[in-house]
């Protein structure tokens, strides 16, 4: 029931953000499109017509939701240059990641009454980690702008579910942008002081030899290790230290059962 | 419509109409199982026997019995390292092999490392995936019985020096035998036994025009290997199994036309994929080619486009009919970035930038000009949403 009404929204979502096409959208993002959006694909100028128009029947076979190629394709709330975002005013900017893991994100975040009204992003990772951090900058500026304290709590399972799935080895991919956007908010909590609302991301050391820790654990898990074996094929954990495998495994159950539900 | 213009030749090619002509008489005409003694069984057997002299005879190997016909490459180098480990593990427990092969080496080594008590070293390669001779040479031990080292790498179309690093093997080392996984040289590269001077040898349909489905192993008389599929006997009690008449046939007509033009299309390929490199180059800023400048294969270019993200791009080409492959992590199982590419020495955030294009007998001039009209635009609208802001400098130095 509550999937139904997620997707109702979703898609008042989609037009209500058209006129926020950045600067991916221009030229080859607009053909990309396809049929179902020519209304929007005609609000961009492209100087690139060579390539213009051979795409839009190609919408079979796609790997991911529609949803996702929809927001891969053209992604929402960016800025229209790379001048701008150097020249960008946030009251929050958060950043994590590296090239080095395959995936970066940037997040900016305008502040009004303790909510979010303008969030801009700047992602290098694959499909769905642009999709994700594109539908996660609907999520928090739609409908007044998110508050606060409910947009620290964003969950990377709100972002799938709002994507329509992702595919479970790629749902790692839309961790990073709560994480971005956690490190934006503590951001502005920093600068306009609010240090007592900071909440830091904590770990805790789970094998001491391996140095793995839950959170690693965790990654290791949306990353679709979810038996000991592959999550130790990944971390390492356990592998010299023997008396932390219960816990380890309890952990994996935990996580297993947060990300993919209950068995 | 959108035109598909296929660039992923070194993933699989398409059938190429003269091999399903032949094959095609295999499925419902000539139906016969090669072990029957009746008059279908024997033209069945008689098909068989002349597709393996067809084989034998575009590789130069001495007798018919030298050619064994498997399922795949992947089975046909499982039956090369695990059939002859397995034989001759009184001899000694060491294998060599590289970091760049393909995974069916690898795992296979991997799997005798874990169950089966063998030892097994992986040869560094430079930063243009080649193997060196000389690090062959010092990683022979008294123990090693097997060398498995592939022709050319699947990824970035390095050709490894085969026969230098047979002669060097055997120097210092006589009795060793070497393997080399020809899976991808099939259609472009001088095979012959002679000029390789291997003992072993795997082929496959898939990658040269023809079936899916069907490989096969060169084994030198003398070299004793275990079957690793028991039943029937079939193939000199090698690999068990009704023979696959229609796909023996078909690799067999495959490897005999890919030889016979090997030369012709190599020259044509070089120079599309010149045009495609060039190109590149000159339209899109802060790209490099991977693996070796001259000693590849005519048909690949694998490139690092830095800023963006390797399967972001291929998605985008994909949307334009541009079929391509990526080393990123995000097109891999594993979701670790392509283990070539690392091991070639380039660091993780080039390796997620990569792209592959491997042409074939279809591709025309005018694709290669689409894919230089449409990467640009692509890889700028990437690098616009794009964080990163690498210099080729930091990453290859």
């Amino acid at each position: 029931m509550e999937g139904e009404i997620e997707i109702q929204i979703e898609e008042a979502g989609l037009s209500s953000s058209t006129s926020e096409h950045g600067t991916l959208g221009q030229g080859v993002g607009n053909t990309l499109v396809g049929n179902t959006h020519e209304e929007k694909a005609h609000q961009g100028t492209s100087d690139h017509n060579a390539t213009a128009g051979d795409v839009s029947a190609s919408n079979k076979s796609w790997f991911y939701t529609d949803i996702v190629k929809e927001h891969f394709f053209n992604p929402r709330n960016l800025f229209k240059t790379k001048e701008e975002a150097d020249t960008y005013f946030s009251d929050g900017m958060g950043f994590v990641g590296s090239p080095a893991c395959g995936d970066m994100m940037k997040i900016w975040i305008q502040v009004k009454d303790d909510r979010i009204k303008e969030c801009k992003w700047q992602t290098f990772g694959c499909a769905s980690a642009i999709a994700s951090t594109s539908m996660m900058s609907v999520m928090i500026t739609e409908n007044e702008g998110m508050v606060l304290e409910e947009a620290m709590h964003l969950k990377p399972q709100d972002i799938v579910k709002r994507l329509g799935d992702l595919p479970a080895r790629k749902f790692h991919c839309s961790v990073l942008g709560d994480k971005a956007l956690r490190a934006a908010i503590n951001d502005y909590y920093a600068k306009h002081g609010h240090q007592e609302k900071v909440i830091e991301e904590k770990h805790r050391m789970i094998d001491h030899i391996a140095k793995v820790t839950d959170h690693d654990i965790e990654e290791a898990v949306l990353e679709g290790a979810t038996t000991f074996e592959a999550v130790q094929k990944k971390t390492k954990v356990g592998v010299a230290n023997k008396q932390c495998i219960p816990e380890v495994e309890q952990l994996i159950k935990f996580y297993k059962e947060k990300y993919y539900g209950s068995e | 419509m959108v035109i598909e213009i296929y660039l992923d030749h070194a993933a699989t090619t398409y059938v190429r109409k003269e091999v399903k002509e032949v094959m095609d008489r295999y499925f419902s005409e000539e139906f016969g199982n090669p072990g029957s003694f009746h008059t279908i069984g024997l033209r069945a057997k008689e098909a068989v026997n002349s597709a393996r002299e067809t084989v034998r005879k575009l590789i130069g190997a001495k007798r018919a019995e030298e050619i064994i016909f498997t399922g795949s490459g992947t089975e046909s180098i499982n039956l090369a390292i695990k059939g002859f480990c397995r034989a001759n593990k009184t001899k000694g427990n060491h294998i060599i092999t590289c970091k760049i092969e393909h995974e069916a080496v690898l795992e296979t080594c991997a799997y005798l490392e874990k169950y089966e008590g063998f030892e097994v070293t992986y040869l560094d390669v430079d930063r243009s995936g080649r193997v060196s001779v000389e690090d062959l040479k010092s990683a022979i031990k008294d123990n090693t019985i097997l060398i498995s080292i592939m022709y050319a790498n699947n990824e970035v179309g390095t050709i490894e020096p085969i026969h230098e690093l047979v002669k060097a093997a055997k120097s210092v080392k006589k009795e060793v035998i070497f393997h080399t996984d020809a899976c991808q040289a099939g259609g472009a590269l001088d095979i012959h036994l002679e000029h390789l001077g291997v003992d072993m040898m795997t082929l496959n349909g898939s990658k040269i025009y023809g079936p899916k489905g069907i490989g096969m192993l060169y084994l030198k008389s003398g070299v004793k290997i275990h079957p690793i599929i028991h039943g029937g006997g079939q193939e000199f009690r090698l690999r068990s199994g009704t023979e696959n008449v229609s796909f023996i046939v078909g690799f067999a007509k495959a490897l005999e036309l890919a030889q016979e033009e090997r030369e012709q299309e190599n020259k044509r390929l070089i120079q599309l994929r010149e045009m495609l490199v060039e190109g590149i180059k000159e339209r899109v800023p802060k790209v490099f080619l991977n693996g070796h400048p001259q000693e590849r294969l005519s048909n690949n270019a694998n490139i690092t486009i830095l800023d963006v993200e390797g399967e972001a791009m291929m998605l985008y080409l994909n949307e334009y009919g541009i079929c391509t492959s990526s080393g990123s992590a995000c097109t891999s199982q594993s979701l670790d970035p392509s283990h070539v590419i690392l091991a070639m020495g380039l660091p993780y955030e080039a390796a997620h930038g990569t792209l592959r294009f491997t042409l074939g007998k279809r591709t025309t001039e005018k694709e290669i000009q689409k894919v230089l009209d449409v990467l640009p635009v692509v890889v700028e609208s990437l690098r616009k949403i794009s964080p990163v802001n690498l210099t080729v400098e930091e990453v290859i130095n």
